[in-house]
C-alpha cells in the first residue's frame, strides 16, 4: 500500500513539476527579452520552490540538493540582492534541464539518475555569490560579459569574486536563505491559483469520449426505429435525446481540445538555444496559440511541428552577417501561425530567410538520382518543392546535427499524412519560406455522407467532399465521355476524371440498365475527381473506428464506424481511392516526387520513360505529345476572340491575357488555319499560362515511352511510337523559347 | 508437477482444434457481417461486436480448406491478440477440454504447408487429437492474398 502512495505520488510530481519546469523556462526567456513582469520571478520561485519540498519529503536527496541550490539564486534575484547577468539566464535553464532529467529518469524506473551536476551548482553558487560582494558583482560581470556563453565557463565566478575581494568569506548560502524563507509563504499564498480546474487522466477523457461515441451510435438507432413508429410521446423523446446527445458530445470533444499554444510553448526554448548554437538572431512570433485542436492531434503534429522549425532556423534563416549584406533586418523572422478553416486547422510556417533555391533543389535530385536532367526544366515550381518531401533527400550544404541528415521532411509528411493532413511548401526564393500544414481538428467523430454501391453502404467524409452531380435516368451515356477508356465528366466546362467505385473496390460490374448515376466531386490534395456510387443516404455524424492490423495494408478505407441499425460500414479514404486510381499522379503535387522516382526506375529497367502524354495534331495526320503534367487545360476559343498585343496573338483568359503560340508555325508545318474555332492547350511554363495552338487533340496515354532522338529541329526531343503511330515528342520550354513568346509571358509575370 | 490447461475448442469439418480459453474472450454465433473489398481473401469481414469493430478470420480459407458444406452456420470464437480482438469463424463450436502437459506433442514433421505456422501442439485425447491453434500464426498471412470475389 505505502508503496502504492509513493509511486503514485512520485507520478503525480513528475507530471506536476515537469509543467512547472516549462512555465520556469518561458519565465526566464521573458526576464532574458527584459519583459520579465512583477510575477516573473515569483513563479519561477514557487515552481522550484514546491518542486524541492515534494521531493524532500518524497526522500529524493538529489533533486531537492539541486532544487536548493537554484531556488537560493532565484530568491536572491527576487529580492534584488543579485542582478541578473547575462549568463544567469543560460545559467537557469540548464539548471531547469538538469532538474528535467532527473525528473525524467524518475517517472522511468523510480531512480533520480546518476546525473553530475558539480560544474551546474558551482555555477549557481557562483551567481548567487556576487549578490554578496557588489565590487565583485561588478568585476565579475566585466569579465564574464565577453565570454561565449556555451563554453564550459573555465573559471567559475566564485574563486573569482573572492580573488578581487578577500575578506568576503565564500560561504553566502547561510545568511541569505532566514530572510528567503519568510517570503516564500507570501509568494506561495498569493499566487495560489483558485480551484476552478482540475487534473483528469487523459485515459478517462479517452474512454469518456469512447462512451459518447456510443452513446450517439446508440442515438441513431432510437432516432431510425422511432421515424418508423411515429409515436408522438416517443417522438418527443428521442428529440429530446438528440438534442441532449449532441450538446453531450460538443462537450466531451471540447474537454479533448488544447490549444496549439501548448505544443508552441517549447519553441522559444528551441528557438532560442538552436539559433544561439547557430549564430543567427531570430525574432520568434506565434498567432493564433488559443487555436484548438483535439488533443490525440496536438500529440501527433507535435513532432513534425518541431522538425520544421527546426528546419526553418537551421536551413531558412541566415546569419546576420549574410542577412544584413542582402538588405534585411538582422535579425531573422520566423512567424507561426495557426487558424481555422472549414474544419481544419491551418499552420504556417513562415521564415524571411534565404528561401528554396530551384536550382538547387533540382542539382540535388539529380545528382541523388530522383530526377533526370532533362526532365528538370519541365517541373513546375510546386512539384520541384515536393522533392524536398521525397525520402533522402535534403539541401543542406553542410550535415549540421540540427537537421540535414537527410531524414526528416518526408517522415514529416508520412507524419502529417498518418492523421489525414497534407503539407505544401512555397517560396520565394531569397525572400521567404512558407510551410503550410493542414489537419483535421478532430478524428474521432465526423461528419460523412453516406452512400451505396453494390448492396454495401460506405462513408464519405465530409471534409473531402465537394459537391454532389445527379446524373438523371438515361442521361448517363450522353453525360458520361471516354477519353480512351477513361471516363470524365463536363463539369462547368471542365473535365472531370471519374472512378467508378465499384470498379475501385473490385466489386461485381453494375447491370447495363444504369439508372441514375450518383457523382460525388471529391478533393484530394488539391485535385478533384467524381466517384460514381449506385446510391446516395444520408449524412450522419459517424464515429471512427480503426480497422484491425489484419487489415493494415488497405489505404481505401480510412477505418469503420457502426451505423444506425448496427451494421458495419467501411469509411472511404479519399485519398487513398486517389492514389489507387493514379488520379493524382499528373497534378499531385506531393505525389510528384515519387512520380519521378518512378519515372527514374522504369528509364533505367526499359530504356524508355514513364510518361503520361497529350496527342493533339498539328499540320497534317503525324500526331505530336507533349507531357500532360503542365498542360492546365484544354480550351477552344472563337477566332474571333484572338486579339494581337505587342505584335503577339493574344487571348483573353480568366481575366489574364494569354499568349498563342502556334505549334505549327514555330515547327514548320502546314496547319489547317481556317477554322474558326482556336483550340488551345493551356500550358503552365513556369506559373505563366502560355496557350499552344493546335489543330485537334486526339487523346492522353499512359506509358512507357522510348524515344529516339532525331535530326535537331528546336522545339522537339526526337520520336517515338505511341499507339502504334510515330508521334513526335515536343518540348514545350524550347519551343516557347524559339518562339519568342516568352519575353511577353515574362511581362506579364511581372505585371 | 505440471499446470492443467484449459482450451476452448472447435471443429473444422472433423478436425478439434483449441484456443486457450485464457485467451477466447467469448463464442458467438452467427453473425451479420460486412464484407470487406480488397481485403485478403482469409479476412471474412468485419462484425459489430456491442460498439468495437472486430475482424472476422476465415479458419477454413486460413488452412487452405473448402467452403464449408451447405447448413453450416458458421460460429466465432472471439480471440485476444496482440492487435486486439480478432474473431475466428469456425464450423462448429466444442466443449472446454482440460488437457495436462503430459499429453503434450510437437506436431508431426512432416506437417506442411499453411497447417505448419498454424498448429502450435498437438495433445492426445482419448479417440480424438486436439490441435492447439497458434493465434499469431493465422494472423500472419500475406496481405497480397486479395480476394477479389470471395463471395460465392
Amino acid at each position: 500500500m505505502a508503496t502504492d502512495l509513493q509511486t503514485q505520488l512520485i507520478h503525480d510530481l513528475v507530471e506536476e513539476s515537469v509543467e512547472g519546469l516549462d512555465q520556469f523556462d518561458s519565465e526566464v526567456l521573458a526576464l532574458e527579452k527584459g519583459e520579465s513582469g512583477p510575477d516573473t520571478l515569483n513563479t519561477m520561485f514557487r515552481v522550484i520552490h514546491s518542486l524541492k519540498g515534494t521531493s524532500g519529503c518524497l526522500g529524493l536527496g538529489r533533486i531537492e540538493s539541486l532544487a536548493h541550490v537554484g531556488e537560493n539564486l532565484l530568491s536572491l534575484l527576487r529580492e534584488g540582492k543579485v542582478e541578473a547577468q547575462p549568463r544567469t539566464t543560460s545559467t537557469l535553464l540548464r539548471y531547469s534541464d538538469a532538474l528535467r532529467a532527473m525528473l525524467h529518469s524518475l517517472g522511468l524506473d523510480g531512480k533520480e539518475g546518476e546525473h553530475d551536476h558539480a560544474q551546474l551548482v558551482a555555477d549557481l553558487t557562483a551567481l548567487s555569490n556576487l549578490g554578496e560582494n557588489p565590487q565583485g558583482q561588478a568585476e565579475a560581470a566585466g569579465l564574464f560579459e565577453d565570454l561565449p556563453e556555451d563554453l564550459p565557463a573555465p573559471t567559475p565566478a566564485a574563486p573569482v569574486s573572492a580573488a578581487v575581494v578577500p575578506p568576503a568569506p565564500a560561504a553566502p548560502v547561510g545568511p541569505a536563505n532566514p530572510p528567503a524563507r519568510a517570503q516564500e509563504k507570501a509568494a506561495v499564498v498569493s499566487g495560489g491559483i483558485a480551484e476552478t480546474a482540475i487534473r483528469v487522466d487523459v485515459g478517462q477523457l479517452d474512454s469518456l469520449m469512447d462512451l459518447v461515441g456510443e452513446l450517439v451510435l446508440a442515438r441513431n438507432q432510437i432516432l431510425q426505429f422511432a421515424g418508423r413508429l411515429a409515436e408522438p410521446t416517443l417522438l418527443n423523446a428521442t428529440q429530446r435525446l438528440n438534442i441532449i446527445t449532441t450538446k453531450l458530445q460538443e462537450n466531451v470533444m471540447k474537454t479533448r481540445m488544447q490549444p496549439i499554444s501548448n505544443v508552441w510553448s517549447k519553441f522559444p526554448r528551441i528557438v532560442r538555444d538552436l539559433s544561439r548554437e547557430l549564430g543567427k538572431r531570430v525574432n520568434l512570433v506565434m498567432e493564433g496559440r488559443e487555436t484548438e485542436l483535439d488533443r490525440t492531434i496536438i500529440e501527433a503534429v507535435k513532432d513534425p511541428l518541431t522538425h520544421l522549425v527546426r528546419n526553418a532556423i537551421d536551413h531558412g534563416l541566415e546569419t546576420p552577417g549574410v542577412r544584413s549584406a542582402a538588405g534585411k533586418p538582422e535579425e531573422g523572422l520566423l512567424r507561426l501561425r495557426a487558424f481555422h478553416e472549414s474544419g481544419h486547422v491551418n499552420i504556417e510556417i513562415l521564415d524571411d530567410g534565404s528561401g528554396i533555391s530551384r536550382d538547387r533543389v533540382v542539382q540535388k535530385a539529380i545528382q541523388k538520382g530522383l530526377l533526370h536532367a532533362d526532365q528538370a526544366s519541365r517541373l513546375a515550381d510546386r512539384e520541384v518543392y515536393a522533392l524536398l518531401f521525397a525520402p533522402g533527400f535534403s539541401t543542406a550544404e553542410k550535415v549540421t546535427n540540427i537537421s540535414g541528415r537527410g531524414v526528416g521532411l518526408d517522415v514529416v509528411k508520412k507524419n502529417i499524412e498518418k492523421i489525414g493532413g497534407s503539407v505544401d511548401i512555397q517560396s520565394d526564393p531569397g525572400r521567404s519560406t512558407t510551410i503550410r500544414v493542414k489537419i483535421p481538428l478532430t478524428l474521432a467523430i465526423i461528419p460523412a455522407l453516406i452512400i451505396n454501391c453494390a448492396g454495401s453502404r460506405y462513408a464519405t467524409p465530409q471534409a473531402s467532399l465537394v459537391e454532389l452531380v445527379l446524373i438523371e435516368n438515361g442521361q448517363a451515356a450522353r453525360a458520361i465521355e471516354y477519353v480512351d477508356t477513361s471516363p470524365v465528366y463536363r463539369l462547368r466546362g471542365s473535365l472531370l476524371p471519374l472512378l467508378s467505385l465499384r470498379e475501385q473496390l473490385e466489386l461485381e460490374r453494375a447491370a447495363e440498365s444504369q439508372e441514375a448515376v450518383y457523382l460525388l466531386v471529391l478533393q484530394a490534395e488539391g485535385k478533384q475527381f467524381g466517384l460514381m456510387v449506385d446510391g446516395i443516404h444520408d449524412t450522419e455524424e459517424i464515429v471512427v473506428k480503426p480497422l484491425g492490423k489484419e487489415l493494415n495494408g488497405l489505404s481505401v478505407f480510412a477505418g469503420a464506424t457502426i451505423m444506425g441499425d448496427g451494421r458495419v460500414a467501411l469509411i472511404l479514404d479519399v485519398l487513398g481511392v486517389a492514389r489507387r486510381a493514379c488520379v493524382l499522379d499528373h497534378a499531385g503535387r506531393d505525389e510528384a516526387a515519387k512520380g519521378i522516382a518512378e519515372i527514374r526506375n522504369s528509364d533505367n529497367r526499359e530504356g524508355g520513360t514513364r510518361q503520361s502524354l497529350l496527342l493533339f495534331a498539328i499540320g497534317g495526320d503525324q500526331p505530336a505529345a507533349i507531357p500532360l503534367s503542365h498542360v492546365a487545360r484544354l480550351e477552344e476559343f472563337a477566332a474571333s476572340a484572338v486579339e494581337k498585343a505587342a505584335n503577339a496573338e493574344v487571348v483573353q483568359y480568366r481575366g489574364q491575357i494569354m499568349p498563342l503560340l502556334h505549334v505549327g508555325r514555330v515547327l514548320a508545318r502546314e496547319s489547317s488555319s481556317a477554322d474558326e474555332t482556336v483550340r488551345v492547350v493551356v500550358y503552365n511554363h513556369r506559373g505563366v499560362n502560355i496557350g499552344l495552338v493546335v489543330d485537334r487533340v486526339l487523346d492522353t496515354v499512359d506509358g512507357v515511352f522510348s524515344i529516339q532522338r532525331c535530326m535537331d529541329r528546336p522545339g522537339v526531343l526526337g520520336s517515338g511510337v505511341v499507339q502504334h503511330r510515330v508521334t513526335d515528342f515536343l518540348d514545350p520550354d524550347a519551343l516557347i523559347r524559339a518562339s519568342g513568346v516568352i519575353e511577353f509571358a515574362g511581362a506579364g509575370e511581372r505585371l | 508437477m505440471s499446470q492443467p490447461k484449459q482450451f476452448c475448442t472447435f471443429y473444422l469439418g472433423a478436425a478439434l482444434f483449441g484456443v486457450e480459453v485464457t485467451r477466447v474472450q467469448e463464442v458467438i454465433r452467427y453473425q451479420e457481417m460486412t464484407e470487406v473489398p480488397l481485403a485478403p481473401a482469409v479476412v471474412r469481414g468485419l462484425i459489430n461486436l456491442r460498439g468495437s469493430i472486430v475482424s472476422c478470420i476465415d479458419l477454413r480459407r486460413r488452412f487452405g480448406m473448402g467452403p464449408a458444406p451447405e447448413g453450416v452456420l458458421a460460429s466465432n470464437v472471439v480471440t485476444q491478440t496482440a492487435g486486439g480482438l480478432v474473431s475466428l469463424q469456425v464450423d462448429r463450436i466444442g466443449d472446454v477440454v482440460e488437457v495436462t502437459e503430459e499429453s503434450q506433442e510437437a506436431p508431426p514433421d512432416t506437417l506442411r504447408g499453411a497447417a505448419r505456422k498454424l498448429i502450435g501442439h498437438v495433445y492426445k485425447l482419448n479417440g480424438s487429437l486436439l490441435r492447439s491453434l497458434n493465434v499469431e500464426g493465422v494472423l500472419d498471412f500475406e496481405s497480397s492474398t486479395r480476394g477479389s470475389s470471395p463471395q460465392n
